[in-house]
């Protein structure tokens, strides 16, 4: 092989740099998610183009379902690159929602400090999860488990215990005036739309969704720590022997997912003005959906937070263009089951492709 | 022999480590120099992989100590090893085969730039370096983004080692640096350890194949049991003699006189095999192997 190399080195290199073009974008692990977000718009703008989908209004709707569960793909994304899971961010965004309501209705705590306060727990579950995982080397798959339902039993215990019923409502009104709330629940440039009286504006967490993305794939494609996350999941011993602080990074990563679900919670909280015990059900399956149809490889050290964002993406404009198009909306979990296994098909192929000899 | 008249890179001296009831290390010693090889040699379970990882930072010694160039030193972390200029190139490699070569080349000492939460690979810069690194050792890799999956496995251990001398490692040890390789890929393998010693690195060599060892080592310490059965120049024993004793010179007589036995047996008309309780023959074989 090597002599192979060696004798051709000047000639080969410039015949492969001719098709390294193409070779390079079928190593993106997010091309998956590129296609198929094309294919999925392609449908519904044939199907739907007449349904009001492609408004502004719609476009907005279907935007704004993505971004929430964009947020959590994209954490969910490092952390699955880093070889772990986080099934406990469901919950989180429940107990998170209540960690928010309940000091602000209840005890008259300011919504910024109640906020704060929800993400003060947020980095102490993530922390425990973290190092519950790391000392024990168990499988995060089932420590989070626990995670889920200890949670879940927590919001609805203490919510009914504090205030006797499940839901906490009249946030709108406290949330009125308050220094941070906007950065939430707010719609962004609304004389965008001053024409148009359906539209407010565009909502936060959109932009949330497109900042986190880029920060994440930065910090994952451009900075030692992504290099870090990548080499915690592709092999742990590895990266350990040669100093990377594969614990830390994935504790750090575990407070991430936490943080994405109170996040989650503090847009919903604040636009609903009220928070239900049973607010992200099942949202840590459709956040791990949204990841691998981006690309990432469930066991970890290779995958992309662009993917996850487009994996969010055909997540939700699949549900919102199902719901305009009329079609029964039974048959979206379907469609979401059978998009993730050819995600999970195509990536295994792919892991194949790039660690075979070329 | 090489010059003396400094420091040693690395001096052990009478390290033991124990795992619970078990005796993994017993007062172990050892020394390398600058443009030495110094040859480990040992069969399983000999205590080769532990006293790696103590020397790497991995464990510590429960007795004894390690002195770096005269300097006694107390490793807490692989990392604290590595900022020694002790450079551990394991038997899986430490790659990711998944990550780039250029990923793999800098994974856990990233060039960076900018400060904190701004700081930033250089990947330009990293690509180029990693490039020209494989270079010098006769290996092209067209592609410095493609995946190290990619690589053979002498091109990956070449990998492995280019990192570590990149990286100023002093003492470069190497475990089973050529035990999954076949002959040529060994060959290029071995070449590169007579260049980085030529360049006036320590190198231990950790094998338990004497026909890869006895070419470029310079001294051979026989590991048995977690105990040291001494240590050699390369002038005064024989590659036979190295061979015999780590295989532990008692057992392989052993060996061959059951095996004549068998051969009696045989002759004699097939019944004799019984005359050997089967449990200690395969015990003796399997030590022996």
């Amino acid at each position: 092989m090597t002599d192979t190399t060696q004798n051709a080195a000047g000639a080969m290199d410039e015949r492969l740099r001719q098709v390294s073009i193409w070779k390079k974008l079928l190593n993106r692990p997010e091309l998956g998610a590129v296609a198929g977000t094309v294919l999925v718009f392609v449908f519904f703008g044939l199907v739907a183009a007449n349904s009001g989908m492609f408004s502004s209004k719609g476009i907005i709707t279907f935007l704004e379902v993505s971004a929430q569960l964009g947020i959590l793909a994209v954490f969910a994304s490092l952390l699955m690159i880093a070889g772990e899971f986080d099934l406990s961010v469901g919950s989180m965004i429940g107990f998170a929602g209540v960690a928010i309501a309940i000091p602000a209705a209840v005890w008259g705590v300011p919504i910024w400090l109640a906020i704060i306060f929800a993400f003060v727990l947020a980095v102490l579950v993530g922390y425990v999860n973290g190092l519950i995982v790391v000392r024990s080397g168990l499988p995060s798959f089932i420590v989070t488990l626990a995670g889920l339902f200890i949670l879940r039993g927590l919001t609805i215990g203490l919510t009914r215990e504090i205030t006797g019923r499940t839901q906490v409502s009249g946030l709108k009104q406290l949330s009125e005036g308050d220094p941070i709330a906007w950065l939430f629940a707010g719609d962004w440039f609304g004389f965008l739309f001053a024409n148009n009286p359906t539209v407010n504006g565009i909502p936060a967490s959109i932009f949330w969704w497109l900042a986190l993305t880029a920060l994440a794939t930065w910090v994952l494609l451009r900075t030692p720590f992504g290099n870090w996350i990548f080499a915690s999941g592709g092999d742990k011993l590895a990266a350990r022997n040669v100093g990377v602080p594969v614990n830390s990074v994935k504790i750090l990563l575990f407070i991430g997912t936490a943080c994405a679900a109170t996040l989650f919670a503090a847009i919903q909280v604040l636009d609903a003005g009220s928070a239900d015990t049973n607010r992200g059900l099942l949202k840590e399956f459709e956040a791990i959906i949204a990841v691998v149809i981006g690309g990432t490889l469930l066991t970890g050290g290779y995958g992309s937070a662009i993917g996850a964002a487009f994996g969010a993406l055909i997540f939700g404009t699949v549900q919102m263009g199902i719901f305009f198009t009329g079609v029964n909306t039974d048959w979206f979990k379907v469609f979401v089951g059978v998009m993730m296994l050819i995600a999970v098909l195509f990536n295994n192929y792919v892991r194949k492709k790039v660690t075979e000899a070329r | 022999m090489a010059a003396k008249d400094g420091p040693a890179l690395i001096d052990v001296q009478s390290i033991s480590k124990f795992f619970g009831s078990v005796i993994a290390l017993k007062e172990i010693s050892m020394i390398c120099h600058p443009g030495e090889v110094m040859c480990l040699l040992g069969d399983n379970g000999a205590g080769k992989s532990t006293l790696i990882k103590t020397l790497s930072g991995v464990h510590k010694p429960d007795e004894g100590r390690i002195l770096i160039e005269g300097e006694p030193v107390d490793f807490d972390t692989p990392r604290d090893a590595l900022d020694r200029g002790i450079a551990t190139v394991y038997q899986d490699l430490a790659m990711v085969p998944l990550m780039s070569v250029t990923r793999n080349f800098f994974m856990g000492r990233e060039p960076a730039e900018g400060r904190g939460l701004l700081q930033r690979i250089r990947i330009g810069h990293a690509n180029t370096t990693a490039r020209e690194e494989m270079k010098k050792i006769g290996i092209d890799v067209r592609d410095p983004t493609q995946a190290v999956g990619t690589l053979s496995g002498g091109e990956r251990q070449c990998l492995a080692i280019a990192r570590a001398v990149y990286f100023g490692a002093k003492v470069l040890i190497l475990d089973e640096p050529t035990s999954a390789l076949g002959v040529k890929q060994a060959g290029v393998v071995l070449r590169y350890v007579a260049q980085a010693k030529a360049r006036g690195l320590g190198v231990i060599f950790i094998t338990h194949n004497v026909h890869h060892a006895y070419p470029v080592a310079d001294r051979f310490t026989m590991l048995n049991r977690g105990r040291s059965l001494g240590t050699f120049e390369k002038k005064d024993i024989s590659r036979e003699e190295v061979l015999g004793m780590m295989a532990g010179g008692k057992d392989l007589d052993q060996l061959t006189s059951e095996l004549e036995e068998f051969q009696r047996a045989d002759t004699a008309g097939g019944t004799g095999v019984s005359q050997l309780e089967p449990g200690a023959a395969a015990e003796a074989a399997v030590r022996a192997s």
